[in-house]
């Protein structure tokens, strides 16, 4: 960790309360994460790949080490301060879409444009983003109108609405078919080539796994290898 | 777009939405009824006093509440008495005996009555010819379906309809005065005495004058008397008014309650994820409380609808016993105290709403 990652984790532990008992779900992650990077995650289930998701998009507080997201210390975070990184500084892309399903695409991606505070004017970039994601004529429907793949490239078009520095996918294709699967993950990655836009992307598809720069691996708790594309453990 | 979201979820579920107005109008309903049934009730009552053709009312000396239409003391020896003072043309005694609430049998002198408001309009049949004849209005022989020379039975005894009039002076209901004396035991007496002056300019001056000679006793000028008239003068009435806002408060309060409490619930992912996009607890909260008012506000606007039709029962129904105004000035009256119920019904969802962990909303199915 030479410089200042748009992510840096050290140290992070987690542990959720069951009544008395505490159940460790982190146990010591590092992790360095440069902006512009595409890093897969991957692991067992229960392994902590979405606990260190929720803590990086400031779904939950970290119980215990350090966390800087685009600048910003998660550890001296309250939750207004959590609220306002997901607003602007995280984007999220579930497995599930996550749409809501009485607002038509469009409105979708407009909610979030209004819990950000962006006003609602036309955004050249964010136009082209959504010829580049090829749901333009597909703004007007509401979700169940939809197929998974055009749910999740409306759910994607919302994660980057706001600019945000780092987009985080939860199994964006867990629900999808091979070749929406496959669809999804081009766009993940020209996103991220060529917008520049920082992607995390949790997967149980090795195939899928590839498209990251960086792959970590995960189980129980830790982070136990990270590799580069085309590379051996680093 | 805070709105849109919300106006997109009532639209989600409208019979959920429907039902929740239709609750809520229940109580706007329930309130505007009552106040439309004291208004209308007191401007009927106001209009048949003064459409007696009177200008000066006597009461008896214990008629502290101007609505006081039971008792029978005044003395009948007054009448001669008024008749004879300065400017007044007529004295008329009446004496009055409740049936109902406002329901009033008005014991007369016919041809005294008549020197007074003019001749009755007869619909049907004509003036009182024997003791046991009765003159109702066309909405009591309506609500009684009642024809002339029908039987009724009021206050124990059997009276024959001998007219049906248009109605609209001072009762729905006319006997012989000294017939209505004996049934109440009150030979001699009458309930009020009604003062047609020469020249109505005079009436002060009139009621000043009589204020002197007589003052133990009441005396308004039509004017005055009936403007006595109003919700705030029968504390009863008020008390009862505002224990009826007071349920209608609190039903608002327990449909909204239930209503947001189980679209909450029903929206515990959409929370999640609204939360995901960074939606603020104060934002949730919005969204919660805002579909409680909107839910307020149709089921105001329903309830106002419905007061019509309540009216239309009442009239249908009821035409001579209750009169019900439609009052306009108690639309936004309802509407605050609707809002209010919504917001107060819409709190406790809302919190919990806001409260909810954004993981474990987002993990609901």
């Amino acid at each position: 960790m030479n410089s200042e990652g748009i992510i840096e984790v050290r140290g992070l532990h987690k542990t959720y309360r069951m009544g008395n008992i505490g159940v460790p779900a982190l146990r010591g992650v590092d992790l360095h994460v440069d902006a512009g990077d595409f890093l897969s995650i991957v692991g067992p289930s229960g392994s902590g790949k979405s606990t260190l998701f929720h803590i990086i998009g400031g779904l939950t507080p970290p119980t215990s080490g350090e966390v800087r997201v685009a600048g910003q210390d998660l550890m001296a975070l309250g939750e207004a301060g959590r609220t306002s990184l997901r607003r602007r500084t995280v984007g999220f892309v579930f497995q599930r879409f996550n749409l809501l399903p009485n607002l038509t695409a469009r409105d979708n991606i407009a909610v979030a444009r209004h819990i950000a505070g962006v006003p609602q004017k036309p955004d050249p970039r964010f136009e082209e983003l959504l010829r580049f994601l090829g749901i333009a004529h597909r703004l007007d429907h509401k979700p169940n109108a939809l197929s998974g793949g055009e749910q999740q490239r409306v759910a994607i078009a919302r994660a980057v609405v706001n600019h945000p520095a780092i987009l985080l996918a939860d199994e964006p294709t867990g629900n999808l078919d091979t070749e929406n699967s496959q669809a999804v993950l081009e766009l993940l990655k020209n996103l991220n080539e060529q917008f520049g836009q920082t992607v995390l992307m949790i997967t149980h598809n090795p195939e899928a796994a590839q498209y990251g720069h960086h792959t970590v691996h995960m189980r129980d708790g830790r982070i136990v290898e990270r590799t580069s594309r085309g590379q051996q453990t680093e | 777009m805070t709105f849109k979201l919300v106006w997109e979820n009532l639209k989600h579920r409208p019979l959920r939405s429907l039902l929740s107005f239709l609750l809520i109008a229940v109580p706007v309903t329930l309130i505007l009824t009552l106040v439309g049934l004291t208004n209308g009730m007191i401007q009927d009552f106001q209009h048949r006093q003064k459409a007696s053709g009177a200008d000066i009312v006597v009461r008896p000396t214990n008629a502290s509440a101007a609505l006081n239409f039971g008792s029978a003391n005044l003395s009948q020896g007054f009448v001669q008495f008024l008749a004879m003072q300065p400017h007044v043309k007529t004295a008329v005694g009446v004496l009055n005996h409740s049936t109902d609430l406002f329901l009033t049998i008005a014991g007369i002198d016919l041809p005294q009555f008549t020197a007074m408001s003019g001749p009755f309009q007869y619909v049907a049949g004509g003036p009182f010819r024997d003791r046991d004849d009765m003159i109702v209005d066309r909405y009591y022989a309506d609500q009684q379906h009642l024809r002339v020379g029908d039987p009724v039975m009021l206050l124990n005894h059997t009276w024959h309809i001998r007219g049906i009039i248009e109605g609209g002076q001072l009762s729905h209901i006319f006997v012989e005065l000294p017939i209505l004396q004996e049934l109440d035991s009150a030979t001699g007496k009458v309930s009020e005495i009604f003062l047609k002056l020469d020249n109505p300019a005079e009436t002060n001056a009139v009621v000043e004058e009589l204020k002197r000679k007589m003052p133990e006793n009441p005396i308004y000028s039509m004017e005055v008397f009936t403007s006595l008239l109003s919700i705030n003068s029968i504390p009863a009435l008020r008390a009862f008014t505002l224990v009826v806002v007071a349920i209608g408060v609190v039903i608002g309060a327990i449909v909204v309650w239930m209503s947001m409490y189980m679209a909450v619930l029903m929206r515990t992912r959409e929370i999640g994820i609204l939360k995901s996009l960074g939606g603020s607890n104060r934002f949730i909260l919005s969204i919660v409380v805002l579909e409680a008012l909107l839910l307020g506000l149709g089921g105001t606007v329903l309830g106002i609808g419905m007061s019509f039709g309540a009216q239309w029962l009442i009239h249908a129904f009821a035409p001579a016993s209750y009169q019900m105004a439609i009052v306009p000035l108690w639309w936004p009256i309802a509407l605050f105290i609707m809002l209010a119920s919504a917001a107060l019904g819409a709190l406790y969802p809302g919190l919990t709403a806001a409260r909810h962990d954004a993981i474990e909303a987002l993990a609901y199915e």
